[in-house]
């Protein structure tokens, strides 16, 4: 199919960026990676677009550690924060994450932005992100706001963005001493979206999971944290199992994605001991 | 001529070799040219509105809006192109009871299933036309649909096609010997169910075809993505009612076919219907979502079987009652039903047993019609009886490669007749056997699975036997009717300047015909294959033959060649002979010099020869012959196919905690007769071997019970991916056929046919000792664990 596309045009830089949106009537879209985006455009799943480009804003661009917070820009790429030391260092989840997600060609273009914006919920980097505690940067007509990765996501491709706004930053805390983080998921093929997938944050304050493509967004697995933080891990199998609800698609059933989450949550914590399944 | 192909030595001696692919560096250049790249002066874009239900009657249809759209020209309905295309019935006459309604190139009353062309709009540009066919607006009245296979006949179904009566479309039972005695009498009887998926072929180039109509010539040009352009000149010719001589079909570069490009599709005859009413050139390329509703799909079969053994584990009896759902038409010209009968035809197909009963059943349904893909019913049949021979193995705990080796043919013993009535000319299922087992290091797999076992890791090894059916005679087409050539024509020619040029009637579509025929030819010449011009896919220019299709372009076209290149040899000897006074015998052509045979000394390049015949021809003696251009043609005739054999094994390990299968490794030691080219025979094997993979572990197209197709996209609709192939060991053994001079016979389809059986054998293996096993294909990890009892819904 030919995407059919309301028109084009490239944001100089975030302000920019904002009046071309607000100028939209509506129709205004953000265009970073393209690698969600295009898809849903040359599928006709969107029409009418109007495109506001944001690809080549610098800004937004990059990694830092600021008043003592990984910063990482809306549109770095998925293959910069596979390689990027300062995310190495903090955030090393994101980096496993890299790994699963795609394929090299949509790495190289795909932007940490624009999988937390788009939200689809079998994708790594909300689950991450809602793991780590980050906060979601977010700039619009009225100004910048911040929102706990806790409030960001909402529903199947639905987040606390509100018209007219971009997302311009994540930031999560450092990497305390001892912190371990483990990603895992099972997928059919190397690079597609996960059947279901746990992300498992270990700090001296305790566990945090996180579950994705079990449900209509990430989900924060509050039962399961509180079973591992009281060293029951039978029990916050059954907790995981039990707080989730999967959906059933052709690829498997809500049961098996159930099951499935446990054995992953199992084989996750013995990843994070050092020991082997 | 002969030619001493056992002597690797010999002059010329490119049969056999690795030459480069002369189309190469052409494709990986970006110089290919497909249909989509051609661009013809007033040329138009069709776009079809399709069916959003599997049933439905077709009411008021409104364009108003549609044709406003800026660049639309035109938009036709069913009844619009029914006025110059006829609608055609797929049967064939040897396949007893086939039915099917007629079909028109646009829906007319009644769209069948999801993806059922009904308008077509044509515009200036391909986004035009999009944006037109969206407004287009059908009134649909929805209909009953027809979507599950097993109770398609039980009387509360509705009837799809009212005029025939009931929703079978064919059935055949085949019994050989007294199966229930054998049965009744047998040590063991081992019984299960076996499912294939709804596969589709997902070729890289949709379906593309290009049609111009000129009017002032009386003559259609269709450029076509297509596997058989002279059958398609038939097809265009007889249901747009124009001399068959004046049609011409031309298939330059095709982006992969696998059998989705062999057959008739409504929107590419109404694709040529709107030239012909347009008088001028008009463009379809399919979208990747209309590949997969209305690309032909394949194997959805369910399988009741059972074998019979005795106490040494010989096989005494199969009986099969194979079930196969086709959609709503038979696909013209070939049908629907040659799947099903290909499963009677080959179940059993390696081993030597005496009673046998099968019976295939085909019904219709609202979904996308099913047709001949790539090794067309033998993953089925290789799966079923394989799967039934591991089991009755397991029954008798005897090792699955002994019991196959006490009931394979001997590789003496042919020819023979299977209980299918199959008749084999020469096979080597223990010598291919033999081989597999060094290849794979059998006994050290077995000891390392073992070992692993006991630390909770499951591995399993699977053999999968087989035989495939290539080279096929008018048994499989024509006697039935269809105007399908089994016979494939060449003819090669020198040109002034000693460079050879092959018209071939078998076509490329990636797989490198071009290269193996050039190489036949050069040989067949004397020539280096760099001097061959290779010519396919034009019904204008090459000989009359049948394309690709059934494993048949070297066995069938590749004998065509050489002995064309063998009698062009024998017209330029005769010429040198008389230039040279020598007889023509002692003369023989080697690197494109004319030499003695005995000594092997240069006598005169071919340039000079060429030179003289066609510029100095007044220096010859008058009458001397002087053709050097010769045609011949080849047809198989002494059997119905050249059948091959052949053994794959599969090592993989299961994650029992999450279902999912690694694969570690495959073999496949296949016996395809001569090999012209090894290294174009081995890819074509893991090619094959891939796609079969993918069945057995990935590919599946899902409906829900209204017939509305779920997975439409690659996202969805999954492939086997480099990532998840494992390495794959291929060997020959080579036992040419007696029919032909070259001896080759088929190799495109034994991969497919064998893999998904030796993966389903090797899961099974692995899951023997957890007291599974998995018969349902896509081996999911879903269904793994289910098979495991470890889900609970
Ligand atoms: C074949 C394939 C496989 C994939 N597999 C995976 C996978 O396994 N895991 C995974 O996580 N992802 C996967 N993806 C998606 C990929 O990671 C995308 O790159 C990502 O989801 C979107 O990022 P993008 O920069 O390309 O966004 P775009 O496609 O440009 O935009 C996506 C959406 O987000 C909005 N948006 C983008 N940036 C901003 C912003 N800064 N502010 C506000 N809105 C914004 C856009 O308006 C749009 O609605 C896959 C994609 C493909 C094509």
């Amino acid at each position: 199919m030919k995407a059919l596309a309301g028109g084009y045009a490239r944001a100089r830089d975030v302000t920019h960026a904002l009046d071309l949106l607000a100028q939209a009537d509506g129709m205004g879209r953000v265009l970073a990676g393209g690698q969600s985006l295009i898809a849903a455009m040359n599928m006709r799943l969107s029409t009418g677009d109007m495109l506001v480009d944001i690809s080549r804003i610098a800004d937004l661009r990059g990694v830092a550690v600021e008043d003592g917070c990984l910063r990482i820009g809306a549109l770095t790429r998925h293959a910069d924060i596979g390689t990027d030391p300062l995310v190495a260092t903090h955030a090393p989840l994101l980096v496993q994450a890299v790994h699963h997600i795609a394929h090299a060609a949509i790495r190289n273009r795909g932007t940490i932005g624009g999988s937390l914006a788009h939200a689809d919920p079998a994708a790594e980097f909300p689950a991450c992100v809602l793991a780590l505690g980050g906060t979601i940067h977010l700039q619009g007509p009225e100004g910048v706001r911040q929102v706990a990765a806790e409030d960001f996501f909402v529903d199947v491709f639905e987040t606390a963005i509100e018209e007219g706004e971009i997302l311009t930053a994540i930031t999560l805390p450092l990497l305390e001493a001892g912190e371990r983080h483990v990603l895992i998921e099972t997928a059919r093929r190397s690079g597609d979206y996960a059947l279901a997938g746990l992300c498992v944050v270990k700090r001296a304050a305790g566990h945090r999971v996180t579950a994705f493509s079990v449900g209509p967004r990430p989900v924060l697995a509050m039962a399961a944290m509180e079973r591992l933080d009281a060293g029951d891990t039978a029990g916050a199998v059954d907790a995981l199992r039990a707080e989730i609800d999967p959906p059933s698609d052709t690829q498997a059933s809500a049961a098996y994605r159930r099951h499935l989450a446990g054995v992953l949550l199992t084989r996750a914590l013995h990843d994070l001991t050092g020991e082997t399944a | 001529m002969t030619i001493s192909f056992g002597n690797p030595d010999r002059p010329n001696s490119y049969i056999g070799k690795t030459v480069p692919r002369p189309n190469a560096p052409r494709l990986v250049q970006g110089r290919g040219k497909y249909v989509d790249d051609i661009v013809l002066p007033r040329m138009a874009h069709v776009v079809f509105v399709r069916s959003p239900h599997a049933h439905a009657k077709i009411g008021a249809i409104d364009t108003a809006e549609a044709a406003a759209v800026k660049g639309v020209l035109r938009i036709f309905t069913g009844a619009d192109i029914a006025e110059v295309c006829t609608p055609w019935v797929a049967v064939l006459a040897h396949l007893k009871g086939l039915k099917s309604p007629p079909q028109h190139a646009l829906a007319v009353d009644r769209a069948c299933w999801v993806g059922d062309p009904v308008v077509a709009v044509v515009a200036t540009s391909r986004a035009a036309a999009e944006e037109a066919a969206a407004l287009v607006e059908v009134d649909y009245a929805p209909l009953p649909a027809v979507t599950d296979m097993m109770s398609a006949l039980d009387a509360d179904t509705p009837v799809l096609h009212p005029d025939m009566g009931d929703n079978l479309a064919f059935r055949r039972l085949h019994e050989e010997g007294d199966v229930e005695a054998a049965f009744a009498s047998a040590h063991k009887v081992v019984e299960a169910r076996f499912k294939t998926a709804r596969h589709t072929g997902v070729t890289l180039e949709p379906r593309s075809i290009l049609v111009d109509w000129n009017p002032a010539e009386g003559q259609m040009t269709a450029w076509h993505a297509t596997q058989a352009p002279h059958m398609m000149q038939t097809v265009f010719a007889k249901h747009l009612d124009l001399p068959e001589g004046r049609v011409r079909v031309i298939c330059d570069d095709v982006g992969g076919s696998y059998g989705i490009k062999v057959h008739v599709y409504p929107d590419e005859v109404a694709t040529a219907a709107i030239a012909k009413i347009m008088a001028r050139p008009i463009k379809f390329v399919a979208d990747r979502l209309e590949s997969f509703t209305t690309d032909i799909h394949a194997r959805d079969h369910e399988i009741g079987a059972r074998i019979a053994v005795d106490e040494t584990g010989k096989i005494l009896a199969m009986d099969i009652d194979d079930w196969t759902a086709i959609g709503a038409y038979s696909v013209y010209p070939r049908t629907s039903a040659i799947e099903g009968n290909q499963v009677v035809n080959l179940c059993g197909g390696p081993y030597d047993f005496a009673h046998y009963r099968a019976q295939t059943s085909v019904v219709f349904q609202n979904k996308t019609p099913t047709c001949q893909y790539r090794a067309v019913g033998h993953p089925i049949a290789v799966a079923v009886t394989e799967g039934l021979v591991d089991m009755a193995a397991a029954e008798l705990g005897m090792d699955p490669v002994e019991i196959r080796r006490r009931n394979m043919y001997a590789d003496d013993a042919y020819p023979v007749t299977s209980p299918a009535k199959m008749r084999f000319e020469g096979l080597s299922h223990h010598a291919s056997m033999d081989k597999l087992m060094a290849l794979m290091d059998y006994e050290g797999l077995r000891a390392e699975q073992a070992e692993l076992r006991k630390k909770g890791i499951h591995r399993g090894i699977g053999i999968a036997s087989f035989i495939e059916l290539t080279n096929p005679s008018p048994f499989m087409y024509g006697i039935g009717g269809a105007r399908i050539s089994a016979q494939d024509g060449c003819t090669v020619r020198m040109d002034p300047d000693g460079s050879i040029v092959a018209l071939s009637g078998v076509t490329e579509q990636g797989q490198g015909t071009e290269a193996m025929l050039a190489q036949i030819v050069a040989e067949g010449v004397g020539v280096a294959p760099g001097r061959v011009r290779v010519i396919t896919g034009d019904t204008q220019v090459t000989p009359y033959g049948g394309g690709t299709w059934a494993s048949r372009g070297a066995g069938i076209g590749g004998e065509a060649a050489l002995q064309s290149a063998l009698a062009l040899k024998g017209s330029i000897l005769e010429v040198a002979g008389a230039m040279l006074q020598a007889p023509a015998d002692a003369l023989d052509i080697r690197d494109g010099q004319v030499v003695d045979t005995a000594t092997g000394e240069a006598r005169m390049p071919l340039e000079e020869l060429g030179r003289i015949v066609y510029f100095r021809g007044d220096t010859l003696p008058k009458g001397l012959p002087r053709e050097l251009v010769q045609t011949r043609h080849f047809i198989t005739s002494d059997y119905p196919f050249a059948f091959t054999n052949g053994v794959q094994a599969s090592y993989l390990e299961v994650d029992t905690g999450t279902g999912e299968v690694k694969l570690l490794k495959h073999w496949c030691v296949e016996d395809c007769g001569r090999i012209i080219n090894p290294q174009l025979v081995d890819e074509q094997i893991r090619g094959g071997i891939v796609q079969g993979l993918g069945g057995a572990l990935f590919e599946e197209i899902h409906y829900d019970e209204d017939g509305q197709l779920l997975n439409g996209s690659m996202a969805d609709y999954l492939v086997p991916m480099a990532a998840e192939m494992p390495d794959m060991v291929i060997g020959h053994v080579e036992t040419p056929t007696m029919e032909s001079t070259l001896g080759a016979k088929g190799a495109g389809e034994a991969g497919t046919a064998g893999a998904p059986a030796a993966v389903m054998n090797a899961i099974n293996d692995a899951l023997r000792p957890l007291g599974a096993q998995v018969t349902a294909m896509p081996f999911t990890p879903e269904r793994i664990l289910r098979a495991m009892g470890q889900i609970e819904d």
